[in-house]
């Protein structure tokens, strides 16, 4: 199966199997285009019919480059995953290697479009003690296998609300690295209302990633990041973020926006993010029921898709003029990126990936804590509920059967089981809206790293 | 006259011989949190990296 599209008058034909990406003429798209559908005179044929400007030898001669491409194994590849398909998941199977620890559900901010329900995941405000943050650390521990590295995100809410309790964690974890020959990698996710000197000395010297929540300009920001007063929180965060960058020395960080329909033009707010010094960015669609007022809408859909686009653009030209920035999605290395036993295996949620709220309870991921049938169990009693692990595990690019026909599967995985599961009742469902954008963004990260080369 | 030019890329029906490690990133952990993708993580086991 190949994948041709044009951006910006290139055409990319992508190999979808081996994974090999191709840059070509018109004339080479059109012949790949028909070439696995009729026998070579056919093809050669109805090629120069379109192009009868190309002598015949010159078909003749593509058509055995062509060719010779299949024969390396970089053109028309055929899908033979399907077997390995659970074969990580099975040999790695009650081994757990990541918790989003929601240290809080509660939040000093009121997002009326957040996924958590102002942080508090339709519960109650909640902290997590240092015990139960103790055993899940112990947990995952016990639970991680011959796996060396494991992450854990400090998650809410907002965790810089119980600060104390995330210092004396990862004090903690790391007390245990020597011995269990673990490495912890940390990741904070906060809406930097309580970034201050000591929260920036202690997330840059133990956190190897954080993602600061900055939805670009001010109104758009505004409008959604609101206090308990109403009082938007821009000019509150946006120094603080300022700084915490400054003071990072390169280390891994996110400005993470959420775009809705009120901002279905996201590279003005990208801009804003770019004008205020930052560099490494992350602008995510909302999640949200499809009647919420801040849903995106089937309208919405062609702008946003011409924003991925412009926003490619962007990257292209600021990276020629040496100001060059990440977007998170458009994060793809062609050359080292993952191996097909992960591309093909799914998100991992509910198996190596699971969340755990205040109380110790486990979830299969942060999207679906307080959902109704979905707890696993505890951290005090492991995974008790292994119906729904199950499920989980069974999750893969082979389950569901939109996927297996998608030139975008060995780049999504399958996809997210909680956009699946809100979209459709099922996990094992498709959120088409967000396949759309997926796809999209997939295509403009090809194009740029193959422009790359 | 070139009509194709082959960018390089990691051969994934190569990665497919030796198995996965397992040790990459969760999919979702770091950045987005609401979407999956997988395209933009790093394989952790650098010997299994094929790509020239």
């Amino acid at each position: 199966m190949i994948h041709s599209y044009s951006f910006d008058g290139v055409n990319v034909l992508l190999d979808v199997c081996s994974g090999a990406v191709h840059v070509c003429d018109d004339l080479c798209a059109d012949m790949a285009a028909i070439y696995t559908d009729f026998p070579r005179g056919e093809v050669v044929f109805r090629t120069a019919q379109k192009h009868p400007e190309v002598p015949e030898n010159e078909l003749e001669e593509l058509y055995d480059a062509l060719t010779g491409l299949k024969d390396a194994g970089q053109l028309f590849t055929p899908d033979t995953f399907e077997p390995i398909a659970g074969e990580l998941k099975d040999r790695t199977a009650g081994v757990v290697k990541a918790l989003c620890l929601h240290v809080a559900h509660t939040c000093n901010l009121t997002c009326a479009y957040c996924f958590a329900g102002q942080g508090r995941y339709h519960g109650r405000d909640a902290v997590m003690s240092f015990e139960t943050g103790k055993r899940a650390l112990d947990f995952l521990i016990e639970n991680s296998g011959t796996r060396r590295n494991l992450e854990v995100d400090f998650f809410g809410g907002e965790p810089l609300m119980v600060f104390d309790t995330v210092k004396h964690l990862v004090s903690y974890a790391r007390s245990r690295e020597k011995e269990t020959g673990k490495n912890f990698r940390f990741t904070l996710t906060t809406n930097g209302m309580l970034i201050d000197d000591e929260v920036i000395d202690f997330v840059n010297r133990e956190c190897s990633n954080v993602v600061l929540s900055l939805d670009g300009r001010k109104e758009i920001h505004d409008r959604y990041r609101v206090d308990r007063s109403g009082r938007g929180s821009w000019d509150i965060v946006v120094p603080k973020f300022q700084k915490l960058v400054a003071a990072r020395g390169g280390k891994n960080y996110y400005i993470r926006g959420t775009f809705t329909h009120h901002n279905p033009d996201f590279l003005k707010d990208v801009q804003v993010m770019l004008d205020l010094g930052f560099d490494s960015l992350s602008m995510e669609p909302v999640v949200c029921a499809p009647d919420d007022p801040c849903a995106l809408t089937d309208e919405d859909m062609p702008v946003v898709l011409e924003q991925y686009e412009a926003l490619a653009r962007l990257m292209k030209r600021r990276a020629a003029e040496g100001r060059p920035f990440t977007f998170y999605h458009y994060m793809i290395d062609l050359r080292g990126g993952p191996c097909v036993y992960k591309r093909v295996s799914g998100c991992g949620s509910g198996t190596e990936y699971m969340a755990v709220t205040p109380s110790g309870d486990l979830y299969p991921c942060h999207q679906f804590v307080g959902e109704p049938g979905f707890r696993l169990g505890s951290v005090f009693g492991g995974v008790e509920n292994t119906a729904v692990r199950d499920k989980f595990a069974s999750c893969n690019v082979y389950a569901r059967e939109k996927c297996r026909s998608c030139w975008a599967r060995l780049y999504c995985s399958g996809g997210c089981a909680a956009n699946a599961y809100h979209a459709t009742g099922s996990v094992l469902g498709v959120y088409d809206y967000g396949c759309e954008l997926f796809k999209k963004r997939m295509e403009c990260a090809i194009a740029l790293a193959a422009s790359e080369q | 006259m070139e009509h194709i030019r082959t960018v390089s890329t990691r051969d994934l029906c190569e990665s497919a011989k030796n198995g996965g490690c397992g040790e990459c990133q969760t999919s979702c952990q770091s950045a987005c949190k609401t979407s999956c993708g997988i395209a933009n993580q790093q394989c952790e086991n650098k010997d299994d990296t094929d790509a020239e």
